[in-house]
């Protein structure tokens, strides 16, 4: 993937986030993507999730698999720790990293090929894991760099560019994260970065996997007539009742706290997600209630998208496992090494 | 050339085998692992090995007892006694005995006719009877059968009861109802023997002091503690024979040693553990778990087998190519596909050598025992490490999974890791521009970062064409300089991997090269064929790539045989391919049916070679 650096013109001055970075400091190299791609548009929104967060871009590890989607992080937060891996194996590395220094923020960037087919096994056992990362797919149906393939996300019904109507059932990710027992479900649409902004930003916030599947059509392959994933058709078809914010830990919170809190959730650091509009009878945190809704909508052909499921009750692999609070790649040599005295003495169990 | 030759097995006191035909999942391997354990308790150089069916209960099992003061305790094929346990292999266990030797079974049935055998000596002892009358439960009337038996060969084979206790003791220590049972059924054995044969036998066991300063252990336990030692806290594994128990004791050992008590915020005593065990969906994700966390800079590592392997190969690519440190535990099995889980091979050299797609070389060790697995599994993390790239510790059943006498495995406690060139970010500091793959030191290593540290030390991983500054790139010239480095880097490895051990004669013209758990069946065969009259030298290589010392071995002896166990001579296509010495200037000694191989095999082989 070549990388092009983007020339920095100095332009009227920049806001500056807590850190004193502008929205600059949080960008990559260049996009290689197709004028018009989806994914550009998830780019800018997890360059501006980043730098409205302030989290230093040095703390950031950005993950990724194979595909146009997993080109990205090359695009966006150029002083974080890139890692492009293999075909669908993201989960894995992001797991590995994440389970030796839980200190930083992983963000993985995946596709529909690299998460729902190839590396489909990869990301259950990381949802079932709670691995604490934000992980986001960026789905647009298609096999992009191979010029056009179905993939595993196409609806019944939906049409290649060329040949024949897909017969065989999607799998969502969505619905998928919730049978898993998922604890941060959300769908977006690449088109609005209004909304998927606050679901980056309440998906770092989130302790354990924060799973957005986003909706980000392919202009060259899959934008078409007949598409279920382009940008006539998700304008058309989106359902945007569930709408969050986030508000993070640092300001004010003038939310008011229904009675039963159901629309408020307070994030592990402390940070909250507001509901600032869910339908009647919606709880975010009934994961069947969630499941029906979604189903509902299906039905009629609607894409429901917003935060749709949160539970900040489980526990990720590092509290499982009751390592210590800070990276173990940090803890010294001499407090891993038993020893030649210990090494003496276990040998007796050895006689 | 015609040989002075003829080796004659003639039991003796401390010189002897017994093979134990059992049923498995019967109960019977911890009452032949008491008296391995019992004899090596009485100094004496042992041997037992567990040839074990994938099954868990209702198949054929056999272990094997080999006793030799001169601490030949390869596999011998040479049975003084049989104790025949499983009635339905009792035709080929019978068979099986040497002229002149015995055969315990169960005379609470009698044996049938057809069976006989004029040569060798038949103990009937009443096993079932003798349990039946004297245990009530069910599963106590079958197990202490096991016990009964031991008790019978305590007395035949002159071991000392007193050690036999005590061990019963150790073992049921927490059970005194279970001490007991097994006590008496060790005595009703043992009380049947002394009143029935003449005991001892020709051949049993007497003290020695020959392994007061050794341990018993088997090579995975001994890979978890080098693991243990090296300073491993993240690992991903998939459950798989035979190197389950690799991880099963990092596990335990982790538990044990890696456990720190902390006072939390409440003032309540809680702990914290140093360690970070994933149990993965497959092989593929182990790999990736380790890649991850030895990208971040911990000491990862995963322990698998000839088909894991076959699945991690994508990101083993990944991981020399993007120069990632990964550390993977192989106890090879019996291959290609399923292959024979419980059997032994050396037969993944080959693919571990050059695991993966494209131009790949990896680094190998090659352990020979238990106590080689606790050395070179440390060593595996700081080769790991200082080359940045993916090192395999070749085990293998054999080794893994049966107990061994080793000498006390020792630790130094001014070892420092070997953690290579690594970046901080005071040195980032220092620097105008950081470069991945750029700077490379006299052994062609470039430094790198790890996640977390300042902006500047960030860089983008790629297992897609990169040049040396770490940027995408598709130009010839550019790919090849990496790629270029890359070989050179896993040559000047070389001179790090555990060095070959050699002993040579006198003008010897024969050679003998070997490698892993070949080790003690080599060295018995070298002094058989010595004292025939054949003077050999012996190499046993113990890393990949090879020095150079290894062409010169093949070269320097007009006969140069290569043993391993495996089908196609994969030790010697990798000699021949590595370091130009001529394929036909060595002759392959093979053996790969599953069991562990015996000097015997060695020996016949070099014989007819030399001879014809």
């Amino acid at each position: 993937m070549p990388s092009i650096t983007k020339p920095l013109i100095p332009l009227a001055p920049l806001a500056k986030n807590e850190l004193g970075l502008t929205i600059r400091d949080y960008e990559g190299a260049m996009s290689t993507l197709c004028a018009g791609c989806g994914h550009d548009s998830v780019t800018a929104a997890i360059t501006h999730a980043f730098w409205e967060l302030s989290t230093p871009p040095h703390m950031i590890a950005k993950l990724s698999g194979i595909g146009c989607s997993s080109k990205t992080p090359t695009y966006f937060v150029r002083g974080a720790h890139g890692f492009n891996s293999a075909h669908g194996r993201m989960a894995t590395i992001a797991t590995g990293a994440y389970a030796a220094n839980r200190e930083l923020t992983y963000l993985g960037i995946s596709g529909d090929g690299d998460s729902l087919s190839i590396g489909l096994g990869h990301m259950a056992h990381a949802i079932r894991r709670n691995v604490k990362m934000v992980y986001v797919i960026e789905n647009n149906g298609v096999y992009g760099l191979t010029k056009g393939q179905l993939s595993a996300s196409a609806d019944i019904g939906s049409r290649p560019k060329k040949g024949e109507a897909n017969v065989i059932a999607p799998i969502d990710p969505i619905m998928l994260g919730l049978s898993l027992g998922a604890t941060f479900l959300a769908r977006s649409f690449s088109g609005d970065k209004e909304q998927l902004i606050p679901i980056l930003k309440a998906a770092v916030a989130h302790n354990g996997l924060a799973l957005i599947d986003v909706i980000s059509p392919c202009v060259t392959f899959n934008d078409h007539e007949g598409s279920t994933k382009s940008y006539r058709f998700m304008r058309e078809h989106e359902v945007k009742e569930v709408v969050a914010d986030f508000v993070p830990l640092r300001r004010e919170i003038h939310a008011s706290i229904p009675a039963d809190g159901t629309r408020v959730v307070p994030m592990h650091d402390g940070s909250i997600v507001r509901f600032r509009s869910v339908p009647e009878d919606y709880d975010p945190r009934d994961r069947s209630r969630v499941e029906e809704y979604i189903r509902e909508h299906q039905a009629r052909g609607e894409v429901v998208t917003g935060l749709l499921y949160v539970d900040e009750s489980g526990q990720t692999p590092h509290q499982m496992g009751h390592t210590p609070a800070t990276g173990l790649n940090k803890v010294a040599f001499s407090d891993l090494c038993p020893g030649s005295a210990a090494l003496e003495a276990l040998q007796e169990d050895f006689r | 050339m015609s040989l002075d030759f003829a080796p004659t097995h003639a039991p003796a006191v401390n010189d002897f085998s017994v093979k134990l035909a059992n049923v498995n999942g019967t109960g019977s391997a911890s009452a032949n692992s008491l008296l391995m354990q019992a004899i090596f308790r009485m100094g004496v150089p042992v041997s037992g090995k567990n040839l074990f069916p994938s099954n868990i209960q209702g198949l054929p099992t056999w272990y094997e007892i080999r006793v030799n003061a001169l601490g030949h305790t390869a596999r011998s094929l040479d049975y003084d006694l049989m104790v025949a346990m499983n009635s339905a292999t009792y035709r080929e266990d019978i068979a099986d005995v040497v002229q002149g030797g015995y055969v315990l079974y169960d005379s609470s049935w009698p044996l049938d006719p057809d069976l006989a055998r004029e040569d060798v000596t038949f103990l009937g002892v009443p096993l079932a009877t003798m349990c039946i009358e004297n245990f009530v439960a069910p599963r106590e009337r079958i197990l202490m059968k096991n016990i009964a038996y031991a008790g019978s060969l305590v007395a035949l084979l002159g071991i000392d009861a007193d050690i036999v206790s005590q061990l019963l003791a150790e073992t049921f220590s927490r059970n005194e109802h279970l001490r007991e049972s097994n006590q008496k059924a060790l005595q009703l054995g043992y009380d049947y023997a002394i009143a029935n044969f003449s005991c001892p036998l020709p051949f049993s066991v007497a003290p020695m002091d020959a392994t007061s300063e050794s341990i018993l252990i088997d090579g995975n336990t001994a890979a978890a503690l080098g693991c243990l030692y090296a300073g491993a806290t993240v690992t991903g594994w998939y459950p798989i024979t035979p190197a389950t128990a690799v991880m099963d004791n990092f596990q335990r050992l982790c538990q044990k040693y890696r456990r720190v008590a902390v006072v939390d915020e409440n003032g309540e005593t809680t702990y914290e553990n140093n360690f970070l065990i994933v149990q993965a969906e497959d092989e593929i994700a182990a790999i990736g778990i380790v890649l991850g966390a030895s990208w971040s800079g911990a000491r990862s590592f995963t322990s698998t087998s000839g088909p894991g392997i076959s699945l991690m190969n994508e990101l083993l690519g990944l991981a020399y190519y993007t120069e990632i440190p990964a550390v993977v535990i192989d106890v090879q099995r019996t291959g290609p596909s399923t292959g024979m889980p419980t059997r032994t091979q050396q037969a993944d050299i080959l693919l571990c050598a050059y695991a993966s797609h494209g131009d790949t070389k990896h680094i190998l060790v090659f352990p020979a025992n238990p106590a080689e697995c606790f050395e070179m599994a440390v060593t595996c993390f700081d080769l790991a490490e200082r080359f940045q790239t993916p090192v395999f510790m070749l085990s293998d059943l054999d080794i893994g999974m049966n107990d061994w006498v080793v000498p006390k495995l020792t630790w130094d406690d001014n070892f420092t890791p070997d953690r290579g060139r690594v970046l901080s970010d005071v040195d980032l500091a220092g620097m105008k521009e950081f470069f991945r793959y750029a700077h490379e030191d006299a052994e062609h290593v470039s430094a790198r970062t790890l996640p977390g540290s300042d902006e500047k030390g960030a860089y983008f991983i790629r297992g897609s064409g990169h040049d040396q500054f770490g940027r995408y790139t598709e130009k010839p010239e550019e790919y090849q300089q990496v790629v270029d480095r890359l070989k050179l880097k896993h040559a000047a490895s070389a001179a790090h991997v555990p060095a070959p051990l050699v002993e040579s004669r006198e003008d010897a013209r024969v050679g003998l090269l070997t490698l892993g758990s070949c080790d003690l069946a080599v060295r018995e065969a070298r002094d058989l064929l010595v004292a025939a009259g054949v003077a050999c030298d012996f190499m046993r290589v113990r890393g990949f790539p090879f020095v150079e010392d290894v062409r010169a071995f093949v070269e320097g002896h007009d006969h140069c045989f290569v043993i391993e166990q495996n089908r196609d001579g994969q030790l010697r296509t990798l000699i021949a391919a590595e370091t130009g010495a001529p394929r036909e200037a060595m002759t392959s000694i093979l053996a790969y049916g599953g069991f562990p191989l015996s000097a015997r095999t060695v020996v016949d082989a070099v014989t007819e070679h030399l001879e014809g």
